[in-house]
């Protein structure tokens, strides 16, 4: 069985003004087949811990660790972490003009699988799967994210997920911007991945609702750059009922 | 982005004779960006200069002797008089009518001295249909004209590609004359040179003419590259569209792209659009992009332009790469990216991908597998 492990993970914001701590000690584990669940308010650093896993140049891993299946992750680059089984479904997804989304899709499933997939399974496998995230085929011919809603660019991030098929996968914030429907047809593309694969998966949240589909078995709660409070599904349904001012920090 | 000084809308002064231009001293409008140490070796007669040929002559390419040549064209500028004063020799690319010619006529340009003046005379007959490529030779310093005319009816798509890692110098004005209901597309690539100026303007010599001007240039270390383009809608019912990219790296890089549009009072059901984008990969290389449009009529179908130089994009590449995609990999498809819509244009496909081979070759990056681009 795999895991992603962080150890004490302290990492900081590299701004033009020198740099912020954001990450203040986060340790947890997720094993091969767990869903975790990290709440927490806006600012409390949830993007910054997914981009950390992620490598964003724009951040510094201060202390702490991170491995995958025992393997350092801190010393590879951005796209060597893709290949060693992590993905990241990003919170604001980046416009990338002039590539093709059937172009990007395919070099990305490339350099992950290692080998470039047969043609005419490829057209096949890809249209199978955006037509299961109810997204047009006319998105295989669009821009990457260019012009895309909100919802389609979440679409396209859970798209990807299921073609690159990673152990261990960070969504941030992937219900936001989506409405009831679309936010259904996400987490049953979520909930295939689940189910077909033994992946991990980190879910980043400040609602409740996506947790009505996919259920987690850990839920953390993220405040000023730490888990304060780790337990059950429950968990999620009393910071529903009563908000996260009941873990606000004493003294920061 | 540069303040544009306004079109002058006077005519443009031509002649055959160099002395009625002044010496340019780097203060003129046109002039101001470039840099006269190596331009300025053409502004006054070269005794013992070289001339340009086409290594190869064929079917439809000759070299004659510049006392034969019949050219109705007049230069616009001091070094291009001096060319056109001097050159001993002229290639001439003639396609007669009522011909379509299935494969590019390739021409490779040769100089006989270590500065050579050069003339190119490109004739398309009426209702024919060719593509013409110029590679032009980047071992010596090279200035003098290209001359199209596309008779009625006619369609020339046309490249002029400076490509080598020699740091010469190259002035070229490039002008085309389209006739009725005809279709220029021009593609300036330039990828080569030290200091390079190409002036590529278009004049219609009856209604219903189409040009399509595209360019796509790629600068590193210290090179300079000028596009200077000049539109003059004189006639009804024409179009005009101007596309050109730039990317730019290196320490010293300076692109400067001016495009002067002008659209006469008689031109009316007008149709123009111009637009220039430049890419600046890392710090350090200046972008000038001067897009000029001047309106004598309102009575036109459109007319617009645009302009924008902008960064490589950091997070671009960090998305690509946390989707396993190499950096290398990653900046290719961007660059890629960024041209594709340029050659697009050329609606020519094998063309389009030995361009971007060229391409990828020269940002150091492996010539790419055939992608859906
Ligand atoms: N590039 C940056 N420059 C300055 N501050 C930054 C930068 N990136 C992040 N921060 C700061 O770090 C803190 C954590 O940001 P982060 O995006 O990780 O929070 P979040 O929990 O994901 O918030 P949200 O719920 O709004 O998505 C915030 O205070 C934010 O302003
Ligand atoms: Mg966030």
């Amino acid at each position: 069985m795999g895991s992603l492990a962080l150890t004490d993970l302290c990492a900081s914001v590299i701004t033009d003004e020198g740099e912020l701590e954001i990450l203040k000690g986060v340790s947890l584990t997720i094993e091969s087949g767990t869903t975790h669940a990290v709440m927490g308010p806006n600012g409390s650093g949830k993007s910054t811990l997914a981009y950390v896993i992620a490598g964003h140049p724009k951040y510094r891993v201060t202390s702490g660790s991170i491995t995958l299946d025992g393997v350092d992750v801190l010393g590879m680059s951005v796209d060597a972490r893709a290949r060693a089984g992590l993905f990241l479904a990003m919170q604001y997804p980046v416009e990338v003009p002039g590539v093709s989304v059937s172009n990007f899709l395919r070099t990305s499933v490339t350099a992950v699988r290692g080998e470039a997939p047969k043609l005419r399974t490829w057209v096949k496998e890809m249209k199978d799967a955006m037509g299961a995230l109810q997204m047009d085929p006319s998105f295989a011919e669009r821009n990457v994210n260019e012009g895309f809603s909100g919802g389609e660019k979440k679409r396209h991030e859970i798209l990807q997920l299921s073609l690159l098929n990673p152990k261990f996968a960070i969504l941030d914030e992937t219900d936001s911007g989506l409405d009831v429907d679309a936010l259904r047809t996400v987490s049953e593309g979520v909930n295939a991945f689940r189910e077909q694969s033994d992946a991990g998966v980190l879910l980043i949240t400040h609602y409740t609702r996506i947790l009505q589909y996919i259920k987690p078995d850990l839920v953390h709660v993220f405040i000023d750059g730490r888990i304060v409070k780790s337990g059950g599904a429950d968990l999620a349904s009393a910071l529903e009922s009563e908000g996260y001012e009941q873990f606000a920090p004493a003294s920061a | 982005m540069t303040i544009a000084p306004p079109v002058d809308l006077s005519p443009r002064l031509t002649s055959l004779d160099p002395d009625v231009f002044d010496i340019p001293t780097g203060r003129e409008v046109e002039w101001r960006f470039a840099p006269l140490d190596s331009f300025g070796v053409f502004f006054q007669p070269i005794n013992d200069a070289g001339f340009v040929t086409a290594i190869e002559s064929s079917q439809y390419v000759r070299n004659i002797a510049m006392a034969d040549l019949r050219s109705s064209w007049l230069p616009s500028d001091r070094p291009l008089a001096v060319a056109r004063s001097l050159a001993q020799n002229a290639v001439v690319v003639e396609v007669p009518k009522d011909c379509t010619v299935a494969a590019p006529i390739v021409v490779q340009l040769k100089g006989s001295a270590a500065r050579s003046y050069q003339h190119i005379e490109v004739n398309i007959g009426a209702f024919s249909n060719a593509v013409i490529v110029l590679e032009h030779d980047l071992e010596l310093d090279i200035c003098g004209a290209m001359v199209v005319n596309v008779a009625d009816g006619a369609k020339l798509t046309m490249l002029s590609v400076l490509q080598g890692d020699k740091k010469s110098t190259h002035i070229a004005g490039w002008h085309t004359t389209t006739g009725r209901d005809s279709t220029f597309i021009g593609c300036a690539v330039t990828i080569g040179g030290g200091a390079v100026r190409i002036s590529p303007s278009v004049t219609y010599s009856a209604p219903g003419g189409n040009a399509e001007l595209l360019g796509l240039f790629l600068a590193d270390g210290d090179q300079y590259f000028e596009h200077r383009i000049f539109v003059e809608h004189e006639q009804p019912n024409c179009t005009s569209r101007v596309t050109y990219k730039g990317a730019l790296s290196g320490s010293g890089s300076h692109t400067v792209w001016v495009g002067d549009v002008l659209v006469r009072r008689g031109a009316v059901g007008t149709d123009t659009y111009e637009m220039n984008r430049n890419l600046l990969l890392n710090d350090g290389p200046r972008a000038d992009s001067v897009p000029n449009l001047e309106l004598e009529t309102g009575d036109i179908v459109g007319a617009g332009h645009a302009s924008a130089t902008g960064r490589f994009d950091d997070e671009q590449l960090f998305y690509l790469q946390s989707r396993g995609i190499s950096e290398m990999q990653a900046r290719q498809l961007v660059v890629r990216g960024f041209f594709a819509e340029v050659l697009g244009r050329l609606n020519q496909v094998d063309l389009r991908d030995s361009m971007m081979a060229i391409i990828s070759r020269r940002l150091g990056l492996p010539a790419a597998e055939a992608t859906d681009v």
